[in-house]
């Protein structure tokens, strides 16, 4: 073992005191290194080609950007394989490279300029760069920067929503010269006045969870609506109404809801604004709280309908377990299945959206209803439409309702 | 009046928020981005309503000496405690900071042990979900059953056709479902945005005239 030690210092003692290779590179001629025959290449990339130029619109057009689209340069990845980057140049004369305003990498095909000045006429050029030359530049202009009032990629979503639009006023109008409108039978909505009738004949007060959306969340104002009834039904009852919510300002919409329906209804000394509770933002700790709700308080009815995340299933699993009766609705895909699982009527999807028109049967309300079951006779046919065209070999139709 | 204002305000700014979508100019975003912080401003003092509620529905509980009261004790020694600790150190975010630590240590476990109770619970609604009762039951059941073995390994090592089979249930079938369901829900969410707008629904402002 000693003597392998010995060998190792022995080794050890020599390799310092050798001389070190970049010793030797640093005192010698870098011409003695590196051989001559290396040529540089002064040989430039192959031009871009193709290129366009047009005025960029986003959502905060102020008419500073371009776009600029190419094909890249035969050179980069494949022919000489050379190309670096590529330089983007910008003049206010045509026929002149001007000044660089960028540099996209090897393999781009794109460019953002975000420097232009707002209604000025440029020419550009993008030039392949290998290292050492440019390749001849590929030039399109002019082209101007203009702040944009309109988002002309969106025409197919506004012309929609104006069919749309009209179709809900017509339906509307026709609802309030009296006219029959059909509204099939939806189930969920009519097992509430059911749940809400056991609860009473139980002697146990009904639990509404609005979601744990924010106020400005088109399902929460779409609980609210079916709260007001429900709070109206419950107030008739004379069956106490416990509203858990998630969000400060959802508390206060429900208090107001809740209020003006047992007024409505003939009883606003039943109203407790203590049962309108704000319990947390935090989504589980809120979801623990509702759950602590249902196992202390034992509501008999458990309405979940609003905007519902990961809790939907620990909700309705614990209000399962209670044996309470339970209407769902909620517009989140994703959660639907949880609810359908465990609850004993589920809205699903737009019913949510038709339930206050539905409870309700107003005239105008039910318009609205109408106008969305034509529009998805409307959608349906463009889809169709659409598979036929492209199968025929015309894009364009379905290229149209891109947005961007 | 008191039903007009906001009314006439919710179609001012209902009105605006659908037109900004279709007009990209700055100077109309630069508006529909205060808009924004407004609301954000509004949520904050809107929190401290919240705040008032929960301590007030537990206090009544304390004082009617209701029969959980003692859960109210809890709620009120977490509230305090967090709200003294965010007064004690200057930055209550830096790391560290008891504030901090507490959250890290008290309030994340806890809700990570929520979340992981999904599991059970999936696993239980899973379990009557799946009972062969009706035609629809038994068709949920093999799906599930085709889907769940091809997403896991011995699925390709009983037969490379079940991972090829769960990939068409979940990208046919089931998205066809799914997109037809989400067109009805954007149809019917417009539908609302617009009766709210025009004033035909009311209810969610309390009462329905």
């Amino acid at each position: 073992m000693r003597s392998h030690f010995t060998i190792i210092a022995a080794l050890a003692i020599l390799a310092t005191l050798a001389p070190a290779p970049a010793a030797a590179q640093e005192a010698g001629d870098l011409e003695t290194v590196l051989p001559d025959t290396i040529p540089l290449d002064t040989t430039p990339p192959a031009p871009v080609t193709g290129l366009t130029v047009r005025d960029y619109v986003d959502n905060d057009d102020d008419g500073t950007k371009i776009e600029l689209a190419w094909t890249p340069s035969p050179d980069d990845g494949a022919g000489a394989a050379d190309v670096l980057a590529y330089h983007v140049w910008r003049s206010t004369t045509a026929g002149v490279v001007g000044d660089s305003v960028g540099v996209a990498g090897a393999g781009s095909a794109t460019f953002l300029d975000e420097t232009a000045v707002p209604g000025t006429d440029y020419h550009y050029g993008v030039t392949a760069f290998d290292g050492t030359s440019h390749s001849a530049p590929a030039t399109a202009g002019p082209v101007r920067g203009v702040r944009n009032w309109f988002a002309v990629s969106r025409t197919a979503v506004l012309v929609l929503a104006v069919v749309f639009f009209a179709l809900v006023l017509a339906f509307t109008q026709l609802a309030e010269r009296g006219a029959e409108l059909f509204v099939r039978r939806i189930p969920g909505l009519n097992a509430i006045e059911e749940a809400v009738g056991r609860a009473t004949e139980m002697g146990r007060p009904v639990l509404y969870v609005p979601g744990i959306g924010e106020i400005d969340n088109i399902m929460t104002i779409a609980s609210l609506t079916i709260l007001s009834h429900v709070a109206k039904i419950t107030a008739r009852y004379e069956t106490p109404l416990i509203v858990p919510t998630a969000r400060a300002v959802v508390m206060s919409a429900a208090e107001e809801v809740v209020k003006e329906a047992y007024a409505e209804a003939g009883h606003p000394d039943s109203y407790n604004r203590d049962n309108i509770r704000y319990l947390s933002d935090a989504q589980f700790a809120f979801a623990g709280a509702v759950n602590g709700i249902m196992l202390r308080e034992k509501p008999a009815a458990n309405l979940y309908l609003g905007a519902f995340w990961a809790e939907s299933l620990l909700l309705a699993e614990t209000g399962f377990e209670a044996g309470a009766i339970q209407v769902a609705g909620t517009a989140m895909v994703s959660q639907l299945p949880f609810f359908v699982t465990a609850c004993d009527y589920t809205l699903l999807g737009e019913e949510l959206y038709a339930a206050s028109a539905y409870l309700s049967r107003e005239p105008k309300l039910l318009g609205g209803l109408k106008g969305s079951d034509w529009m998805k006779v409307v959608t349906i046919a463009l889809v169709v439409l659409g598979i036929i065209l492209n199968a025929v070999g015309v894009e364009s139709f379905a290229e149209w309702f891109h947005t961007s | 009046m008191r039903r007009q204002l906001p009314l006439a305000l919710c179609f001012i700014f209902g009105v605006f928020t659908a037109i900004q979508y279709y007009v990209p100019h700055f100077r109309v975003q630069w508006f529909q981005e205060r808009l924004l912080q407004w609301l954000m401003t509004l949520l904050a003092f809107a929190f401290l309503l919240g705040t008032v509620s929960l301590i007030k529905v537990h206090y009544h509980k304390l004082r009617d000496r209701a029969p959980d009261r003692g859960f109210s004790l809890v709620v009120f020694a977490g509230l305090f405690t967090m709200i003294g600790l965010g007064f004690i150190h200057p930055d209550h975010h830096a790391p560290g900071s008891p504030f901090n630590q507490m959250f890290l240590n008290v309030q994340v476990p806890i809700e990570a042990t929520m979340f992981s109770l999904l599991a059970f619970y999936v696993a239980s609604a899973a379990f009557r979900a799946f009972r062969a009762r009706t035609l629809e039951a038994t068709l949920l059941l093999i799906a599930a059953a085709i889907v769940m073995l091809g997403r896991v390994p011995i699925g390709d090592l009983i037969s490379p056709k079940i991972p090829e089979a769960t990939r068409w249930i979940l990208e046919v079938p089931n998205l066809t479902a799914k997109r037809g369901v989400m067109i009805g829900v954007g149809l019917g969410m417009m539908a609302t945005a617009l009766k709210i707008m025009l004033g035909i629904e009311r209810a969610w402002m309390g009462g329905s005239d």
